[in-house]
C-alpha cells in the first residue's frame, strides 16, 4: 500500500471527564473514500473538527502529506490542500454562488490586500470558481443568490467551496444531511465522480450511501475507532452489528 | 461563538435564522449601480449648494453644510469597520479628534500647511487604530464593544491631560490651515469645495475597496467568519486593515472639522460622540456607502431640528433610538429598508 | 511619604468598591445574557438622584438609602420590562443602539425633574467626622463606611453565588447559557431578577456616593466606561473577577495619580514630570487593561474559558 495521504495516530480530545474522542489512530490513502460512521454522540463531528483543525487535540498527531499538521490553524491546513465541508450549511447566503466559489479560489491565488481593482472581474478566478460549480453540476446556478438556492443546490454548493480551496484531500461532514431522496441521489453520484480524482473522508449517517461509496469504512463508537476495514468486512463484524447496525435496525 | 448559542437558549426560539437572513439582506449585496447613482446625484446637489445659499441670501448655510459633510467623511469610514466589517468600534470619535488635534499642535507650533498636518493626522490616527485595534480584535462581541470604547476614553482623556493644548476647555486655533503657503481655506466657500472633493474621494476610493479582493474577504467575514476560515483567509489581517483605513480616514476628516470650526477640543473625541456616528451609519442603512452619507445629513438636520423645539432635544433622540429599535424588527436599517421597499421603485 | 501613601490607597479601595457595586451586575448581565447594556451607568446616576430626593424629601439620609434602594430595584425591573427583555435576542448593534437611546433620556430625563445644576446630599451626623488612622493621621469616617457597607455587599454576593441555587445558576449560566435552560429552569425570570438586582446594586453605589459627590446630569457616564475596564480585566461573568479588577482598578488610578509624577520626578527634571505624571496618570487604567488583555485576552478570571 502506498504512503497514507493522511495518517491519524492515537488523536484524542476530552471534555473535562468526558474523552469525546479517545486514541483514534487510521490512515487514508491517496484516492481512498474513507467513510467514518458511528451512532449520535459517537464523537464524529468531535472528530472533523480536530483534523480540519477548528479544534485543537489534547494528544495525538495528525500527518497530511508526510508533513506533521497537528498544530496547525484551519487556515495553514486548507493551504496545505485539507479542506472541509460543514454538516450545518455554511455559505456565504448574501453572495451569488460564483462569489462563493470564486472566494476559495481567491484565498490560493496570490495576495488578497489589493485594494482597488474589481475582484469580481478576475477572470482567471472566475474561470477556477466556475470548473468546481461545473464539477458540482452548480454552474447555471452561478449568478443566483446562495440564500435563495434549495437546501440540496445549497449542499452542493459546500462540496463546490471545499474543491475550489484546490484541495487534495475533503473531509466531507455529513454531506447528506437534511436532504430528500432525489437530492442526495444527485449528491452521491457527485461523490462518486469527485472520487476520481480527490481523495475523500466521508462522515455521514446515510448507510446506503456509506456502503455504496466508500472504500473503507471506519465504525467510532464512544470515541473509540472499533472497526476499521472494507465496507463486507465492517458491515459483519460482531461488534459493529451490536453497537451500530443493531441500534440502526431496532430504530 | 457565545452569542449564537445563548440567543437559541432564549425560549429555544430558532427565530434567529429569519433575522439573518433579513440582515444579509440589508447589510448584504451592494449592487452597485442604484447606490452610486444616488451619490453621484447627491454630490452633484451639494456641489450646487454654494450659489443656491447665495441666491437666497443665507450663507450660513455653506458652513452647516461644510460641517454635515465632514461628519459624512467620518461615518463612511465608520461604515467601512461596522457596515462592511460588522465590527461595532465605539470609539471612532478618537481618529476624528486625533486628526482635529494634529492640526491644533502643529499649527502652534509654527506648521500651518495643511498637506503636512493631514500626514500627520493619517500617520497619527492610522498608528492610533493600529494599536488599538491589534489589541481589540483579538477579542469578539460584547468584549470588542467595551474595549474599543475604553481606548476611546483614554485618547479623549489624553487630550483633556494636554494643558498645554487647552486641556479640558479645548484651545481656539489662531488661523485655519494654509496650503502651500496661500491662506485659501480661510474662504469658506474653499473649505466647503475642499470638503466636498474629499467627500468625493473617500467614497470612490471606498467603493472601489469594497469591490476589491480585500473587500470581499471583509464582507465575506462579516456573513460567515468561521466559512472564511475553512477557505483559507484569517480574519483578523483582514480585520485590522480595514480598522486602521478606517481610522485613517476618520483622521483627514478631522482635519477639516479643526478647520471648519477654528476650534479643537477633547469633546470631539467624547464617547457620545462615537455613539452619534454609529447612530449616523446605522440610520442611513449600514453596508452602503451612501447610505453613510445620507445617514449624516439626516441625522445633523435632526438634531438642528429637535433643538428648535427644546433644550432637551437629546430626549427626542434617545426616544426615537429606542422605539426605531423596539418597534422595527430587524432594528432600524431593517425598518428603513422596508419603508423604501414599500415605495414603488 | 507613608501618611500620603496610606490615604490615597484607602480612597483607592475606596473608588474601587464603588466600581464593583456596579461592576457585579453588569458582568453577570453581559455574562448570563451575553448583551451590551450601555445604559448600567445612568442606574448608578438614578441611584444617586433618589437619595438625594429622598433624603430631601424625608430630611434623613439613612431614610432616603432605605427607600432609595427598592425604588432603584423597582426603576431596574420596569426597565427591564419596557425595554431590555426585548433586547436580549437582537445583535450587539440594537442593543448598543437601545441602551445609548436610554442613556441621552435617562440624562434629559434627570435634568428636566431636578435641574441640571448638581444637587448635594449633607452627610448625615451620625456618619459624618473622622476616625484616626496612626499617629495624628485621621480619615473620614463615611468612607470608611462606603469601604465597610462595600465589602459586606461582595461577602453577601459571593454567599449567594457560592452556596444558594440562584448562585448556582448564576454561574452555570455564565458558562453555558443553553445549559441552564435546557435544565428546565424559566431563564426569562432568571435574566429579570439578575436586572433587577444588577440596577439595585448600581444604584446603591450611586446612592452612597451622593454624599460626597455632586449628584448631576451625565455622572454615570464616566463610571459606565471605567466599569467596562474592570469588567475586561476581570473577565465577563465573572463576579470574582470584578472584585479583584475594580480594587486594582481603584488603586492604579487613584495612586497613579498622587505617585505618577512623584516616581516621575526621580526620573526627569521636576516640571517634564509633573507635565508626564498628569498625561499618563488618566491613561493608567486603559495601559493596564491593553496589558492584561494583551496576556489574558478573556481577563483574569474568564468565566467561560473551559466550555468553548
Amino acid at each position: 500500500m502506498s504512503e497514507p495521504l493522511l495518517s491519524v495516530s492515537h488523536l484524542r480530545k476530552s471534555f473535562g471527564a468526558l474523552a469525546v474522542t479517545d486514541d483514534v489512530s487510521f490512515n487514508v490513502a491517496p484516492g481512498e473514500l474513507h467513510a467514518i460512521i458511528g451512532p449520535n454522540g459517537a464523537g464524529k463531528t468531535t472528530l472533523i473538527h480536530q483534523l480540519s483543525g477548528s479544534l485543537a487535540s489534547d494528544s495525538g498527531a495528525i500527518s497530511f502529506a508526510g508533513d506533521e499538521v497537528t498544530r496547525l490553524s484551519m487556515v495553514d491546513r486548507v493551504r496545505r490542500g485539507l479542506a472541509r465541508s460543514f454538516q450545518i450549511t455554511s455559505i456565504l447566503e448574501a453572495f451569488t454562488v460564483l462569489e462563493n466559489a470564486a472566494l476559495a479560489v481567491q484565498a490560493r491565488s496570490g495576495s488578497s490586500f489589493r485594494f482597488f481593482r474589481s475582484a469580481a472581474r478576475e477572470a482567471p478566478i472566475n474561470d477556477a470558481a466556475m470548473a468546481a460549480l461545473a464539477r458540482v453540476k452548480l454552474d447555471d446556478r452561478a449568478h443566483r443568490r446562495a440564500g435563495s438556492l434549495s437546501h440540496g443546490e445549497k449542499r452542493q454548493l459546500e462540496i463546490a467551496i471545499a474543491l475550489a480551496t484546490g484541495a487534495r484531500l475533503l473531509l466531507l461532514d455529513e454531506p447528506l444531511a437534511g436532504t430528500g431522496r432525489e437530492e442526495s441521489a444527485v449528491l452521491v453520484s457527485l461523490m462518486r465522480e469527485l472520487k476520481e480524482t480527490h481523495t475523500l473522508v466521508l462522515i455521514e449517517h446515510d448507510m446506503d450511501a456509506v456502503f455504496a461509496l466508500a472504500d473503507r469504512v471506519s465504525v467510532l463508537v464512544y470515541g473509540q475507532l472499533i472497526a476499521t476495514g472494507v465496507p463486507e468486512v465492517v458491515r459483519n463484524h460482531r461488534d459493529v452489528r451490536a453497537a451500530y447496525l443493531g441500534e440502526e435496525t431496532a430504530a | 461563538m457565545s452569542a449564537g448559542e445563548s440567543k437559541i437558549a432564549l425560549g429555544g426560539k430558532t427565530a434567529r435564522t429569519t433575522p439573518d437572513l433579513a440582515r444579509d439582506r440589508r447589510r448584504g449585496i451592494v449592487d452597485g449601480r442604484g447606490a452610486a447613482l444616488a451619490a453621484v446625484l447627491l454630490l452633484l446637489a451639494l456641489s450646487l449648494l454654494p450659489p443656491i445659499a447665495l441666491l437666497i441670501g443665507d450663507p450660513f448655510l455653506v458652513v452647516t453644510a461644510t460641517r454635515i459633510m465632514i461628519f459624512a467623511i467620518a461615518a463612511l469610514s465608520l461604515d467601512l469597520v461596522l457596515g462592511y466589517g460588522a465590527m461595532v468600534s465605539f470609539g471612532h470619535a478618537a481618529f476624528l479628534g486625533l486628526g482635529a488635534y494634529s492640526v491644533a499642535i502643529l499649527l502652534a507650533n509654527g506648521t500651518s500647511d495643511i498637506l503636512i498636518q493631514t500626514l500627520v493626522a493619517i500617520l497619527a490616527s492610522a498608528l492610533f487604530a493600529l494599536v488599538t485595534g491589534a489589541i481589540s480584535l483579538r477579542t469578539k462581541g460584547v468584549y470588542f464593544i467595551m474595549i474599543t470604547l475604553a481606548f476611546g476614553q483614554m485618547a479623549y482623556f489624553f487630550m483633556v491631560s494636554l494643558s498645554a493644548y487647552g486641556g479640558d476647555d479645548g484651545m481656539t486655533l489662531a488661523a485655519r490651515s494654509t496650503l502651500l503657503g496661500l491662506p485659501v481655506l480661510n474662504s469658506d466657500l474653499t473649505l466647503f469645495y475642499l470638503t466636498l472633493g474629499v467627500l468625493a474621494l473617500a467614497f470612490v476610493g471606498l467603493r472601489a475597496v469594497i469591490f476589491s479582493r480585500f473587500g470581499r474577504v471583509l464582507r465575506g467575514t462579516r456573513q460567515n467568519p468561521v466559512r472564511m476560515q475553512a477557505i483559507g483567509f484569517q480574519p483578523f489581517a483582514y480585520q485590522l486593515t480595514a480598522y486602521v483605513i478606517a481610522g485613517a480616514l476618520a483622521g483627514v476628516a478631522g482635519v477639516l472639522l479643526a478647520n471648519q470650526a477654528e476650534f479643537v477640543s477633547p469633546a470631539y473625541m467624547s464617547w457620545q460622540r462615537s455613539g452619534e456616528l454609529i447612530v449616523m451609519v446605522v440610520l442611513g442603512g449600514m453596508g452602503t456607502l451612501v447610505g453613510a452619507i445620507g445617514g449624516a445629513i439626516a441625522f445633523l438636520l435632526l438634531e438642528d431640528w429637535l433643538a428648535k423645539f427644546s433644550e432637551h432635544w437629546k430626549l427626542g433622540l434617545g426616544v426615537l433610538l429606542v422605539c426605531l429599535v423596539l418597534f422595527t424588527r430587524g432594528g432600524i436599517a431593517g425598518g428603513i429598508e422596508r419603508l423604501f421597499r414599500r415605495a414603488p421603485s | 511619604m507613608f501618611n500620603l501613601f496610606l490615604l490615597q490607597a484607602l480612597n483607592g479601595v475606596q473608588f474601587g468598591i464603588l466600581l464593583f457595586l456596579v461592576a457585579a451586575g453588569l458582568t453577570l448581565i453581559f455574562g448570563i445574557m451575553d448583551m451590551i447594556n450601555l445604559a448600567h451607568g445612568v442606574l448608578y446616576m438614578v441611584g444617586a438622584y433618589f437619595a438625594a430626593a429622598f433624603t430631601a424629601l424625608t430630611g434623613d439620609f439613612l431614610l432616603g438609602l432605605a427607600i432609595a434602594l427598592p425604588a432603584a430595584l423597582l426603576f431596574g425591573l420596569v426597565l427591564e420590562f419596557l425595554i431590555f427583555r426585548h433586547l436580549y435576542e437582537r445583535d450587539h448593534l440594537d442593543q448598543v443602539l437601545a441602551t445609548f437611546g436610554l442613556i441621552l433620556i435617562l440624562n434629559e430625563g434627570v435634568k428636566i425633574l431636578w435641574g441640571a445644576a448638581p444637587m448635594s446630599v449633607p452627610i448625615p451626623d451620625i456618619l459624618s467626622g473622622s476616625i484616626p488612622l496612626i499617629g495624628p493621621l485621621r480619615y473620614p469616617f463615611y468612607r470608611v463606611v462606603i469601604i465597610a457597607a462595600g465589602l459586606a455587599t461582595a461577602v453577601g454576593l459571593w454567599l449567594l453565588v457560592n452556596h444558594t441555587r440562584v448562585g448556582m445558576l448564576l454561574r452555570a449560566g455564565a458558562v453555558n447559557a443553553p445549559m441552564v435552560s435546557a435544565l428546565g429552569v424559566d431563564i426569562r425570570r432568571l435574566f429579570m431578577l439578575v436586572f433587577g438586582f444588577g440596577a439595585m446594586l448600581a444604584g446603591f453605589a450611586g446612592a452612597m456616593v451622593a454624599p460626597i459627590l455632586s449628584v448631576e446630569p451625565g455622572m454615570g457616564d464616566g463610571i459606565l466606561i471605567l466599569t467596562f475596564v474592570v469588567i475586561v480585566i476581570g473577565g465577563v461573568g465573572s463576579v470574582r473577577g470584578a472584585f479583584v479588577a475594580a480594587i486594582l482598578v481603584g488603586l492604579v488610578d487613584t495612586l497613579g495619580r498622587t505617585f505618577g509624577p512623584i516616581v516621575l520626578r526621580s526620573l526627569m527634571d521636576p516640571s517634564a514630570a509633573s507635565q508626564t505624571g498628569q498625561t499618563l496618570a488618566p491613561m493608567l487604567i486603559y495601559i493596564l487593561m491593553a496589558a492584561v488583555l494583551f496576556f489574558r485576552p478573556s481577563g483574569l478570571f474568564p468565566a467561560k474559558g473551559a466550555a468553548a
